[in-house]
């Protein structure tokens, strides 16, 4: 469990590390809170033949709103997202999520840019960002581009980044006195990766909801949103027998199969989590959101 | 295989060295520096036996590179024993019998010190959940929530 051989380069500013990481002379790979690359590494299942550190790049640590929106640097520890008030007070889905995300000694380190940049399908940040309509700021050698959450997750372990291009910062909307969320995970123990769960946003209008947006996790090889539940839920009052309804087209979605959760067990995770998001998201006073 | 100068404090001590690029920072304090105290367990970071302070905050040091110590802050729990920072704390540990081979124990150590610091007062539930990340093979736990609790306790009490 020992890395392989690896040059280390430590990148001064964003500029330097778009030239380190557009270099052609070796396969590099950005290395970020080092909680998902180090363990790849140490396990072999990723040989890079340069790591280029950004950990200093200061600019990459911003948090703050700007224009109804709240940017979040790359950088931005997992430990910040739980515990800033700033994160609480207009992106709550966030700071609720964070808890979930592995064990206090990992999110001292994590990073939120490296937690979608290796798009983990049963992480937390990836489905948050895609209830939020985030929006993804990348940056190479030729210039800046914006992909939305939607179009951002490819495939397993896959994003729209291309390996010149280094992942800046992140913005979601910033909640609004209307806004409803509601995040439930199930796993095996606290901290773990996601057997299930659901990351879940919508916007409140008398006795309907409207806007909702609900990624599933831990199901696919990416987060999906459950689009014809989202539908129903927003054609009429939530009534029990809506989120029935909205549940029961999980029936239609293809679910991973896997060693610690097979494909039924899974499934039906997925469908008490919907369930439990709509009711929250309906009656936020009434429900539990864990 | 690339050598990279670093500079950094650890246990208040300057350190001056060269380190190779593909050294872990849990290697580099036990080969280099003979402070064993930082387990190695998992090397991948499951099992919390080689956690550490860095700048300040609990980190598997196995999780980072030498390289990266190049500018920090750098506490093992051989410091925070000569300062007395964590005495409650052991103190605690040992009269309840909360350790039997002692490996996880620095990392359960470091962790139940962060949290004591940010929540004073912690539910049992809320002790289990900070351990999530460091496995125990010998006692179980309840010795170690039950120490946790106790430390907490004195320590409110002290105040
Ligand atoms: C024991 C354990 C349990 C965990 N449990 C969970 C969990 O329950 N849920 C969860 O979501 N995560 C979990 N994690 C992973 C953790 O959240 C990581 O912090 C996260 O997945 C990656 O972030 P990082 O900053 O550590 O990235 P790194 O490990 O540094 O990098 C990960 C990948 O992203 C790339 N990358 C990083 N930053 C950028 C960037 N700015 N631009 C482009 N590419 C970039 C890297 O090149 C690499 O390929 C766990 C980790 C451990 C060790
Ligand atoms: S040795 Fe570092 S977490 Fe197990
Ligand atoms: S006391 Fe032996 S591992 Fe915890």
């Amino acid at each position: 469990m020992k890395l392989a051989d690896v040059e280390y380069v430590r990148a001064d500013t964003v500029e330097h590390a778009l030239a380190l990481i557009a270099a052609q002379d070796a396969e590099t790979r950005v290395l970020a809170g080092g909680q998902s690359l180090m363990p790849l590494l140490a396990m072999r299942l990723a040989a890079p033949a340069r790591l280029v550190d950004i950990n200093r790049l200061a600019e990459l640590e911003r948090l703050e709103v700007v224009d109804g929106r709240l940017v979040i640097g790359a950088l931005v520890r997992h430990h910040r997202i739980a515990t800033d008030p700033l994160v609480a007070r207009v992106a709550p889905l966030l700071a609720r999520a964070a808890p979930h995300v592995a064990h206090p000694a990992i999110r001292n380190r994590g990073t939120f840019g490296g937690s979608l940049a290796h798009a983990d399908p049963a992480s937390e940040f990836p489905a948050c960002t895609l209830a939020l309509n985030a929006e993804m700021t990348l940056a190479s050698m030729s210039g800046r581009r914006t992909v939305r959450a939607d179009a951002f997750f490819e495939g397993l372990y896959q994003t729209a980044a291309r390996p010149d291009e280094l992942l800046l910062e992140v913005s979601v909307p910033v909640a609004t006195e209307a806004s409803r969320f509601a995040f439930v995970e199930f796993s095996r123990r606290n901290g773990d990766y996601a057997l299930a769960g659901i990351a879940a946003a919508a916007t409140a209008d008398g006795d309907r909801l409207t806007g909702v947006r609900l990624a599933l996790f831990g199901i696919g090889d990416t987060p999906v949103l459950a689009s014809e539940a989202a539908a129903i839920l927003e054609s009429g009052p939530v009534t029990d027998a809506l989120v029935k309804q909205a549940v029961a087209t999980l029936d239609g979605i293809e679910v991973r199969d896997s060693a610690t959760a097979g494909e039924r067990y899974r499934r039906h995770l997925a469908r008490v989590a919907l369930k439990r998001a709509a009711l929250a998201l309906a009656r936020p006073e009434a429900a539990s959101c864990r | 295989m690339s050598m990279i100068t670093i500079a950094c404090t650890i246990n208040g001590e300057r350190v001056e060295t060269t380190v190779s690029s593909r050294e872990n920072l849990a290697d580099f304090l036990r080969d280099r520096l003979a402070l064993t105290a930082t387990h190695v367990g998992c090397e991948h970071g499951v099992c919390g036996a080689c956690t550490i302070l860095f700048d300040g905050r609990t980190a598997r040091a196995c999780l980072l590179l030498a390289a990266q110590a190049d500018g920090a802050v750098i506490e093992t729990l051989e410091g925070a024993t000569r300062t007395g920072r964590l005495a409650a704390l052991q103190k605690a540990l040992y009269e309840r019998g909360a350790l039997q081979c002692g490996f996880c124990t620095p990392g359960m150590l470091f962790t139940a010190a962060e949290l004591l610091e940010e929540h004073p007062a912690p539910s049992r539930e809320e002790i289990r959940e900070a351990l999530s990340g460091n496995a125990c093979r010998c006692t179980g736990y309840q010795a170690i929530v039950d120490a946790i609790e106790t430390a907490a306790k004195d320590g409110r009490a002290e105040r």
